[in-house]
């Protein structure tokens, strides 16, 4: 059972294909697997599927396989920040599925735990439920959405020993886990792999099961917006 | 006279009471975490965390903890991190007791209107649907009309919903009304605001 691959490169030999269906940790740029995007974009995967809460911004995250075009759908919930999204959508070279942040993480979820669908009261009534079956519980609508099993889930974690098992930091998380699940095989990046022992089980926010291959690597970790506050004065 | 945000946000703060998880939007919204006094709140950040605190002190800015608005935030000796899908388990499973957000349009039926303004930019729901689909109680704080004039405090909405009768009270520049049976009731005006000025400045039903 070797989990641990030397680069991200290593690490996703064998897993990618044109026209592959994949889930990306993250939110915003905190928590997103940088070093297995930027090595997507070395392999040069073709008319990719990625389901991503956020499609990064020009130059960074998922905004590097946009700007190659190696995107041809996004399944997010805001792509507001970057430019070479809008131009390509607006062009029509993009398609975008948008869905609500708490359908998009219970896809995954519910992908990820065996079941194709669910019932939601997000989006009733919207255009999001447009084609949709519509059920009634207890004199309330739901509309049904579908669990999603991606081909292929990349995700960021803050540390991992070398099964596999899984750390994060703050509010890193995010979409990590639900994603990390929904994949048939997932691969993590992580800052610090340590022996198997060394974190308490007790504390370990996403099980090794799920996560098949490793890498450890150096993260920009970039800052989207800094907002601080003056210091008052002693 | 009307409301300034600052007084609009104070407005708003005044909903929450003791003990309530709170999740604000962005604009506004999120001034109102500067009024609620002593008051015990907890607010929620969508991406994963309750007990959000102040932004940091310059030099202390930590990339792993954001906010819903990706700025940069701190923590609390109450705060818990959590995955996406459960922040928005809490949300939709009514946990969370009231949202309070930001909208373009709201109509007397309760419609919410406030991601999309077909052919403009779309930039997308975020977690808008989900919220004002799960919370307790969903407070709208907004300006009462648009940069022309026109009354955003509508019989129906023009833009398409974020969620269909999903509001109950609206605090706007010019009062507070809130949904009812038929159409709006108003609950007070802003101080130098008449009566006869909010209805002007509103294109809803009023109702007794």
């Amino acid at each position: 059972m070797k989990k641990v691959y030397g680069s991200a490169t290593e690490a996703l030999d064998g897993l990618l294909f044109d026209g592959m269906l994949i889930a990306a940790g993250g939110f915003g740029l905190c928590g997103i697997p940088e070093l297995l995007i930027a090595a997507i974009r070395d392999a040069g995967t073709k008319d990719l599927t990625v389901a991503s809460n956020n499609a990064g911004v020009d130059g960074f995250g998922l905004g590097l396989l946009l700007e190659t075009k190696q995107v041809k759908k996004m399944i997010s919930s805001y792509v507001g920040e970057n430019a070479e999204f809008m131009r390509q959508y607006l062009s029509g070279e993009l398609e975008l599925e948008f869905n609500p942040q708490g359908t998009l993480a219970e896809r995954m979820r519910a992908g990820g735990a065996g079941i194709p669908g669910f019932y939601t009261k997000t989006g009733v009534g919207t255009v999001i439920a447009e084609g949709k079956e519509v059920k009634t519980f207890d004199g309330h609508d739901y509309i049904l959405e579908r669990g999603i099993v991606a081909d292929l889930s990349i995700v960021k974690a803050w540390k991992a020993d070398e099964t596999g098992n899984l750390m994060f930091r703050k509010t890193a998380r995010n979409f990590n886990p639900p994603a990390a699940s929904c994949g048939k095989v997932c691969v993590a990046e992580v800052e610090e792999i340590v022996p198997a022992g060394s974190l308490d089980p007790d504390k370990i926010h996403l099980p090794g099961i799920y996560v098949h291959r490793l890498i450890q690597g150096e993260h920009e970790k970039r800052i989207e917006q800094r907002t601080t506050r003056k210091r008052e004065n002693a | 006279m009307a409301w300034d945000r600052n007084q609009m946000a104070a407005r708003a703060a005044q909903e929450l009471e003791d003990g309530m998880y709170v999740n604000l939007g962005i604009g506004i919204p999120t001034l109102v975490a500067n009024y609620v006094g002593d008051k015990d709140i907890t607010l929620q950040s969508e991406n994963g965390m309750l007990g959000m605190g102040p932004f940091p002190y310059e030099g202390e800015e930590d990339p792993d903890l954001i906010n819903a608005g990706k700025q940069t935030i701190t923590e609390l000796p109450r705060t818990a991190y959590f995955d996406s899908a459960m922040s928005f388990g809490m949300i939709r499973g009514g946990k969370i007791a009231a949202a309070i957000l930001g909208a373009m349009e709201v109509a007397e039926n309760g419609d919410l209107a406030n991601w999309m303004i077909p052919g403009k930019l779309v930039k997308g729901m975020g977690g808008a649907m989900d919220l004002v689909a799960g919370v307790g109680r969903v407070i709208v704080v907004m300006d009462h009309t648009n940069k022309h004039g026109d009354s955003k405090v509508l019989k129906s909405c023009t833009l398409p919903l974020t969620g269909k009768g999903v509001v109950d009270r609206i605090i706007t520049n010019l009062g507070v009304l809130d949904v009812a049976e038929g159409g709006l009731h108003i609950v007070e005006c802003a101080e130098g605001v008449t009566e006869d000025e909010l209805r002007a400045a509103t294109e809803a039903t009023i109702v007794d």
